[in-house]
């Protein structure tokens, strides 16, 4: 196997979760930055619809370094799609298979399911709630949290801060009720 | 904006963004396993990232590793409110829907799937709700 065929396949947990653990202390001593990617989100109210909110007045300029690195985060994706993406279908548990083909989803091979999430299903109910109103609860939710995944789980509780824990364990159960209680409603509209 | 600082932090981005796409955490598909405890992966991932972000920073207060360019490490505590639980528990539940955390839909636009720039629309659209009617939720 050559080394692009061998960088190609799907990296293991061993790799990547170690790999985003130094972007911590990475962030740090370039610029005593703290990890955290919803941030952006209030950065982009700030910055283009403030609208006179106590909230968004700050200044956006002096955190637009966040604003460069979600911009690295999206070439990189498209650099790693272009070059490097992994030819084969996801290795998905057949439980989870055999659950979503019940719905009717049949295509693993891409990362975004675009059988359900797609232009011409964002009008169609299902296509509204999986895009646009899940889209609406993350920004709300992660703003109202004080953070995301990588603020408060990876950066909060790497730093031993307790409410960082709490709001991560709150991630996890939101997720775990709306994934198996809610969402199959969702997806047999 | 000082543009030539700044371009660091979107290189340290890139790294991140291949890492995204190579290891699939934005794959809504992952995400659903996670829920429903049918993969170790995810769990692998950000136990690790953790276990070395905690050891990175324990390193950097013993040592009192400076910056690059010399100032002492800072890292602004966290306080207690009650948005860590309510927040927390909507933001959960939108991951679930949509299958991305913030940072992996910019990585999903960057594959190629330009409709999650809609989620994202949606996503600064909820942010700037909260941020209107901030005082009118438990805090």
């Amino acid at each position: 196997m050559n080394f692009l065929d061998w960088i190609k396949q799907p990296w293991p947990w061993y790799v990547a979760g170690p790999l985003i653990g130094l972007i911590v202390p990475g962030l740090l001593l370039l610029g005593n930055k703290p990890f955290g990617i919803s941030a952006n989100l209030r950065h982009i109210c700030a910055a283009c619809i403030p609208a006179k909110i106590p909230f968004f007045q700050y200044d956006w300029k002096k955190e637009s370094w966040n604003l460069f690195f979600v911009l690295g985060i999206l070439l990189g994706a498209y650099l790693t799609s272009l070059w490097l993406s992994n030819p084969d279908e996801l290795k998905l548990n057949s439980k989870l298979v055999n659950e979503l083909s019940g719905y009717g989803i049949h295509d693993f091979s891409k990362l975004v399911p675009s059988e359900m999430i797609n232009w011409t299903n964002l009008l169609s109910l299902k296509g509204f709630i999986l895009i646009v109103f899940g889209g609406f609860m993350v920004g709300f939710g992660t703003r109202y949290a004080g953070g995301c995944t990588s603020g408060h789980a990876i950066m909060g509780i790497s730093s031993l801060q307790w409410p960082s824990l709490i709001a991560t364990i709150c991630f996890m159960v939101g997720g775990f009720f709306t994934a198996n209680l809610i969402l199959p409603y969702i997806l047999k509209l | 904006m000082k543009l030539i600082s700044n371009l660091k932090y979107m290189i340290v981005g890139m790294v991140f963004g291949i890492v995204f796409v190579k290891a699939e955490i934005i794959s809504w598909f992952r995400i659903q396993e996670m829920f429903r405890l049918q993969s170790f992966h995810m769990y692998g991932i950000i136990g690790s990232a953790i276990l070395v972000a905690m050891i990175s920073i324990l390193i950097i207060k013993r040592f009192k590793i400076k910056t690059i360019t010399g100032e002492e490490v800072v890292i602004t505590p966290k306080k207690f409110n009650k948005g860590q639980i309510y927040g927390g528990l909507i933001f959960g539940m939108g991951w679930a829907i949509t299958g991305a955390c913030p940072g992996p839909l910019f990585a999903q636009i960057g594959t190629g799937a330009t409709v999650v720039i809609v989620t994202l629309l949606s996503a600064v659209a909820g942010t700037w709700v909260y941020g209107r009617f901030k005082d009118s939720f438990p805090q």
